[in-house]
């Protein structure tokens, strides 16, 4: 069965490692702090300003001054610090973050990513998206592996505006992990359930298949 | 040096249509709310607005899109504000959408006399259309131009009578940035206390950088996402 959201954050929480500070995007992003595996300690970082992301407040505890990225109210860990927007992304664009999680409409097999503008429909602005795919070099997308009309999101080139160049090493979808290098896709992992024929079905780039693909891992 | 101005009204005074603002803020969170409703209030027009969002639809900049009183903004989120969205789709209004982290440096950089500098993010993207392209260690970046003001205009949370500013949390954002970028810059503050009163060993903003302060009336701050977890 295809993963939901929560699977796939599931799923990318294992690439976290001990002593990782790590920048999640909007979205199935967001939720990947909900899964760190046991033993290890990461520290998340948002853009617009805090490293030691907590949860979200309880309720009646909310402040209107400690947001995230996502401008969701939030918690600051002990330990946490607050900074300047020029100061975060000297962070990010200082290579000083070991992990950047993001969504994405479109990933192409060489690495390059959209996800800010549909021309003529959608415009909402790349926010801190340029900026961290161009700097960071450990990328995973989070992203259904079809979009809501049934077509690929795993594409040969991107057909949207782009993002950023030669960036994502590693997608993890709904149906499968997927490795990026030599210009094409290479399987992974699938979903528990899902068969190779399905990935390959919904995966319009070029995918190299090895003869052995396993199931991923959720427990 | 004293600058303490009265109020709102004589914060702005100067701000005229036409100009240049910086404001500071990053969704709702440490915007200059008294002065956006000044700016309502006083009705200049065609203003070249630099903010990292536009607000929400009825609060925030949102308030000055929806009163088309401004001709431009440059940003790099726009995603919260149908308004905005609308306008700018229609081509009523110019957009010049940045990355968010070469905004905040391009900012820096205009308080900081640094004309222009290099940054990786948007290589290879319509971002890039027309900005001169160097090699450095094996990767390719762009040109990016320093941003400056004719008024900036931030949020603190606690100021001094010198100009002094300590910021909340995450509010802090833009705002010490935009701050160094003004020609005039107009901080207002939650609680304006007398000079000696803030430690100088956390101060985020030195006087310097502000030319006028005030106390804001009242602040509504408003949560954009309130997102909360059951008491266990």
């Amino acid at each position: 069965m295809a993963l939901d959201k929560n699977g796939i954050a599931k799923r990318i929480a294992q690439e976290l490692r001990d002593g990782y500070y790590v920048n999640l995007g909007i979205g199935i992003p967001t939720l990947v702090a909900n899964y760190i595996p046991e033993g290890i300690e990461v520290e998340f970082q948002s853009e617009n300003g805090i490293l030691g992301m907590g949860p979200f407040p309880f309720e009646g505890e909310e402040d209107a001054d400690l947001i995230n990225a996502g401008k969701q109210t939030i918690t600051a860990r002990n330990g946490a610090v607050f900074f300047d927007s020029a100061t975060s992304f000297a962070m990010i664009r200082g290579q000083h973050v070991q992990l950047t999680v993001l969504g994405a409409m479109e990933v192409a097999q060489n690495g390059d990513i959209a996800n800010w503008k549909i021309p003529g429909k959608m415009v909402k602005g790349m926010g801190g998206a340029m900026d961290l795919v161009a700097s960071a070099d450990n990328i995973i997308v989070a992203m259904m592996h079809t979009n809501r009309a049934g077509e690929s999101k795993l594409l040969k080139e991107c057909t949207l505006p782009l993002t950023g160049v030669n960036c994502v090493s590693k997608v993890v979808t709904n149906l499968a992990v997927l490795e990026i290098r030599d210009n094409q896709f290479h399987l992974v992992e699938r979903a528990p359930g899902v068969s190779v024929e399905e990935i390959q079905a919904a995966t319009s780039g070029d995918l190299v298949i090895p003869d052995h693909v396993p199931e991923m891992n959720l427990d | 040096m004293n600058k303490v101005v009265k109020d709102v009204e004589q914060a702005l005074e100067g701000v005229e249509s036409g100009m240049t603002l910086m404001l500071g803020g990053f969704g709702l969170c440490g915007i200059p709310e008294n002065s956006i409703a000044q700016l309502v209030k006083m009705g200049v027009s065609d203003l070249t607005c630099i903010s990292n969002n536009a607000g929400v639809d009825d609060f925030g900049l949102g308030l000055l899109l929806q009163g088309k009183q401004i001709k431009k903004m440059i940003s790099s989120y726009v995603g919260e504000n149908d308004e905005f969205e609308r306008q700018m789709l229609s081509g009523e209004l110019e957009v010049d959408l940045i990355p968010q982290g070469s905004l905040a440096e391009r900012c820096r950089a205009g308080g900081a006399g640094v004309p222009a500098f290099f940054t990786p993010a948007g290589f290879g993207t319509e971002i890039a259309e027309g900005k001169e392209v160097r090699e450095y260690n094996g990767k390719p970046h762009i040109l990016e131009s320093a941003l400056t003001a004719d008024f900036a205009i931030v949020k603190a949370w606690k100021g001094d009578t010198e100009g002094n500013l300590i910021y909340k949390a995450t509010a802090r954002n833009f705002n010490p940035l935009m701050a160094m970028a003004g020609k005039i810059t107009i901080a207002e503050v939650e609680e304006l206390v007398p000079a000696g009163e803030l430690d100088p060993n956390f101060i985020h903003t030195p006087g310097i950088f502000v030319q006028r302060i005030f106390q804001g009336e009242k602040f509504e701050k408003r949560i954009e996402q309130r997102t909360v977890r059951p008491k266990e």
